[in-house]
Order: structure tokens, then C-alpha cells, then sequence
């Protein structure tokens, strides 16, 4: 199933350094979304999209994850040739990921 | 028990004002911040204090004040804005001369300055290029350092009813009529966490509200049209409720304020500010009505005592051109046009630094990864350098509008651009080398 349906994401940014946050909607979900939406599978969503290191917070009381991708901005905001430059779409990207519900 | 009003007028130079004239209409607040300054409009701000002194704030300045000032001054509250760009004090002057104009003459007015840091920067690596910044020469634009809450704080002290500051960072603009209105110890840590929780989720207006948020089917945001921006009901304790005006647009939910609260946070237990480190890593967020949220639960860690530097560059131009082509086989005339583009403009050689073409519709913003079939009614090319001089980007562009007569069939709707790009580095500087000023000035005295 698409994690669209599961949870919902906001991206924000900071020079270089993208953060996406991943938040599920019910608790009951939180879980499965703490074992499946790990580093390595945000990294390999991304492919090449992304160069950068990845590191992964949790906050269990709020259900949500916090995904932080240095270098992920072709050199942040003020001088990328990037149409989206903040990289503000990565998080609705982030949620066409599959991941398996069991 | 007290609790203190805080409402956000705005969460960026460009935002909707007709949400802080309600807010500053009934809201009853103690205070109304306006967040207006993005990492790189302060540079931009420089240049146009460069060219003319008298300016260098922010462009809208004049019109938010028009807007709320009146009904601000009829209910009490007082203004903290960063408004002032690279020219606080010329901001609090144009204020001023707003609040006259007005008839609003008891009206005390202050700039925060000593963000400005340009003249000892030279000596400070920055992080992005490893080298001192005096490097860059006569391609150094500006330098602020992200100052706490101690100038605007003294303002407020004094009594003054809108604060006018530069670079500093955007939750103190919160922190700071909290402090002031409770008498928070500067070495409490817990309060000085919580509040800055409060202008943190609160500094991006509408992001808080339904703002950013909307997504059909599955995140439905009511009344939308006319979002209400948001305000926090601030207790002693630094535990507020977020809420929003009644009759007004959107919604503040958990759901809401959970993205807000992450949105650029890297390390949610180590929030760098000026004056705080804050642990956001425990907070809860509980409804407690309908758009009432209850957020406590940040502490907080003594400050690095070093503040953070945002230092502006001239680094080259970008040119750039866009055109569409549409219907059968419009993938590959949008591959055709960039092939060309790269072969007519070869011989720029090392004049155009960076490429980067896009097909809008298949590959232009978060997409990249998608390789393989792409098959869409329509494409829009985009082809965006950064070039040396504007030369040679204006050269660019209008390569990008030739391909109307030279290049594949069909293209239509050319676009283009050319623009000078202000880059910007960070570095650190010890807080000590960082004094804060504080100029007072009544609506009544004679312009100085």
C-alpha cells in the first residue's frame, strides 16, 4: 500500500539540509511505521535525487519521524538551478513510497 | 493567572495581510509579531541600502503598518517585527512617519540594532566555503548575526508599542514579549524552551492553520479561501493553547501543529537558538477543543553562547528560458531543444559555471528518480544556468527564445529570465562580539 494512506508529511529547509517530517495519521499504524520507514528505504526511494547522508528522529508521543537529508538542495535555496530550489515537493514525494502493511 | 495574546501577522515578506488586520482587528492581543525575512532577503535588503540609504527595510513595511497600526494602537497591542531588514533604523523612521500621518502621535516606536556584523566578519571561516570571508572580496554583500531576545526585550522594557528589528533569529520575536511580560529569568531554561516552542510553531503564519497542509481526499481543510492566521494564549508557565479566531478559515488541529513542529527542525532535543538550546523531543500536543490545541512539555539547555551568521554574496547570474511543447512526441522535441541549446552555447565555455535543463510534466522538481518512460499530454523545457557574468546569461535566455524560429517544431510560450544571484554562507561568532542597541523614538519628535 502507498504511504500516502498511512501518514502525512511536510518538508522544510534549511541552506542545504532538507527535512521531512512523516507523521501517521492513526496511532495504531505507528508501529509499522516506525519499523518500515527506516534511513536506508527513505535513501533508496530517492535514488539519485538526493545525494546526501540521511538521519532519522523519532517522536513516539506524536507518531511522527523526522527525516534529515544534508546536501539534498544542489546548494540550498539562495543559488540552486532547481525549479523547486527548497525542495518543498520531496515530502508528497516521499509518500509514493509502497510499503508493506503487515 | 495572566496569560499573554501572541498572534502572527506574518510568516514571510510576501504574506496575505488581510489575516493580521483581523487578528489586530479582534483578536484582543497583547502582542502581534510579523516574521518577513527569509535566509536571503536580507542580502537583497543590503543592496538596496547601498543604493540608497534612507531604505534597506522591508518593501511592505509601509503597508502592514497602515494596515494594523490604527486598530493595534485602539487595542493595546504592541508590534514586534523584523521588518527592518538591513535598516532598522530607517524602518522605525518610516513607521513613525506612518504613525504621524495616522494621527497616532503617542505612539513610541524603537529599532533593535547590532545585527549587522559586515565590519568584523572578514576573519570568519564560513562553513560553505572553508574560507575566511574577507575571500570574497568586493563580492561580500552583507553579514547578520541571528541576535536573541535582549534588544527587543529592552524595547519592550521601555516601553516602546512597535519593535523594529533586523536578523534575529524568528522564534525570539516570540520569546521575546514573553520574556518581558512574565519577567522569565534568561537562565531559566524550561520557560525559555517553552517559549520559544510558541514562536516556533507560530513564526510561519498560516503553516499552522491549514496552511501547507490542504491534500483533497485526505487532509481536508475547511475554508481554506480565508484562513485565519494563528495566536497562542501564554501562560506563566510557557504551556499555551494555539488557536485561531472564530469565524475565520482553516483549522489548528494535532495534526496541524505535529507538522509545524517539525518543520525545519533537524535534531528535534537540540534547537539551536541564541538564547536556548530547546528539546522539542517531548512535546505533546493535545486537543482541547475545537481549534484549540494545548502544546507544552519543551525544556531547554544553556545557549552555545555563539550566534549563528548569515553572510550574502554576489555569486554569478542566472539565465534562464522556458517553452512548452505539447501532443505527439513532445518528450523527445523537449530533448531535441536541450541537445541544441548545449550545442549553440558551447562556446561560453567556462562563462556558464552550471546547467541544468528540466522537463516540466516529467522530471522538473522531485522527480529526477523517475527514470524511464515518461508520457504526458504536454512539457514545458526549462533550461536555467549560472553564469559568470550577466552577459553571458542574457545570452542564454535568448537562446532559449531563438529555439522559437531555430529550434524543434511547435514550441510555444517563451519565457525568460535573468537575475543576479546573492548566495548565502553561514558562519558562527561569539555572542560577546554581538552588541544589541536599542533607539527609541516618539511619533510626536521632530524626524532626527
Amino acid at each position: 500500500m502507498r504511504l500516502h494512506e498511512l501518514v502525512h508529511a511536510r518538508t522544510g529547509d534549511k541552506g542545504d539540509i532538507s527535512n521531512i517530517s512523516v507523521i501517521a495519521y492513526r496511532a495504531a499504524d505507528w508501529p509499522l511505521i516506525e519499523r518500515e520507514i527506516t534511513s536506508d528505504r527513505v535513501t533508496a526511494h530517492f535514488k539519485e535525487a538526493l545525494g546526501g547522508e540521511i538521519t532519522r528522529y523519532a517522536l513516539p508521543q506524536l507518531c511522527a519521524l523526522n527525516f534529515v537529508i544534508r546536501g539534498a538542495l544542489t546548494g540550498g535555496v539562495t543559488r540552486s538551478l532547481a525549479l523547486d530550489a527548497h525542495g518543498k515537493c520531496l515530502a508528497s514525494v516521499l509518500l509514493e513510497m509502497e510499503i508493506c502493511p503487515k | 493567572m495572566k496569560v499573554v495574546r501572541i498572534g502572527a501577522g506574518a510568516g514571510f515578506q510576501g504574506d496575505r495581510i488581510a489575516p493580521a488586520v483581523d487578528l489586530a482587528e479582534r483578536g484582543e492581543l497583547d502582542f502581534l509579531v510579523f516574521e518577513c525575512l527569509a535566509e536571503r532577503t536580507i542580502a537583497l535588503a543590503q543592496q538596496a541600502r547601498l543604493l540608497d540609504p534612507a531604505r534597506g527595510y522591508d518593501p511592505l513595511l509601509e503597508r502592514r503598518m497602515r494596515a494594523v497600526l490604527p486598530l493595534c494602537a485602539k487595542a493595546g497591542t504592541r508590534i514586534v517585527t523584523n521588518m527592518g531588514a538591513a535598516n532598522p533604523h530607517a524602518g522605525a523612521e518610516r513607521v513613525r512617519a506612518v504613525a504621524r500621518a495616522l494621527g497616532l502621535t503617542g505612539l513610541r516606536i524603537a529599532a533593535v540594532l547590532g545585527d549587522d556584523v559586515l565590519d568584523r566578519i572578514g576573519g570568519h571561516v564560513l562553513d560553505e566555503t572553508g574560507a575566511p570571508a574577507s575571500a570574497l572580496g568586493d563580492r561580500l554583500v552583507s553579514a547578520n548575526a541571528y541576535i536573541g531576545v535582549s534588544g527587543i526585550v529592552e524595547a519592550l522594557d521601555r516601553g516602546a508599542d512597535v519593535v523594529i528589528c533586523g536578523r534575529a533569529s524568528d522564534p525570539a520575536l516570540f520569546l521575546a514579549p514573553l520574556v518581558h511580560s512574565f519577567g522569565w529569568a534568561m537562565d531559566d531554561w524550561t520557560r525559555l524552551g517553552q517559549g520559544t516552542l510558541v514562536g516556533h510553531l507560530l513564526e510561519c503564519s498560516a503553516q499552522i492553520t491549514g496552511g501547507y497542509f490542504a491534500d483533497p481526499g485526505v487532509k481536508h481543510v475547511p475554508g481554506l479561501a480565508h484562513v485565519g492566521f494563528p495566536l497562542a494564549e501564554v501562560s506563566d508557565d510557557g504551556n499555551a493553547v494555539v488557536t485561531k479566531l472564530p469565524g475565520t478559515g482553516g483549522m489548528v488541529t494535532r495534526a496541524t501543529c505535529t507538522e509545524q513542529l517539525l518543520y525545519e527542525i533537524h535534531d528535534p532535543a537540540n534547537y539551536l537558538q541564541p538564547d536556548v538550546i530547546a528539546d522539542f523531543s517531548g512535546v505533546t500536543l493535545d486537543e482541547i477543543g475545537s481549534d484549540r490545541v494545548l502544546i507544552s512539555g519543551a525544556k531547554g539547555a544553556p545557549a552555545s553562547g555563539k550566534f549563528k551568521v548569515s553572510v550574502g554574496y554576489r555569486d554569478g547570474w542566472v539565465g534562464e528560458g522556458q517553452i512548452s511543447y505539447a501532443g505527439a512526441n513532445c518528450v523527445a522535441r523537449g530533448h531535441l531543444a536541450v541537445e541544441l541549446l548545449r550545442e549553440r552555447l558551447a562556446d561560453a565555455g567556462d562563462g556558464i559555471l552550471e546547467d541544468r535543463a528540466d522537463l516540466i510534466g516529467c522530471n522538473s522538481v522531485a522527480s529526477r528518480r523517475v527514470s524511464g518512460v515518461c508520457e504526458p499530454a504536454e512539457i514545458r523545457l526549462r533550461y536555467a544556468t549560472r553564469c559568470r557574468d550577466s552577459e553571458t546569461a542574457q545570452r542564454v535566455a535568448e537562446e532559449v527564445e531563438s529555439l522559437y524560429l531555430n529550434g524543434p517544431a511547435g514550441g510555444g510560450g517563451v519565457t525568460r529570465s535573468v537575475r543576479e544571484i546573492i548566495a548565502i554562507a553561514s558562519t558562527l561568532i561569539p555572542a560577546a562580539e554581538v552588541p544589541t542597541m536599542v533607539e527609541l523614538m516618539e511619533a510626536q519628535d521632530e524626524t532626527a
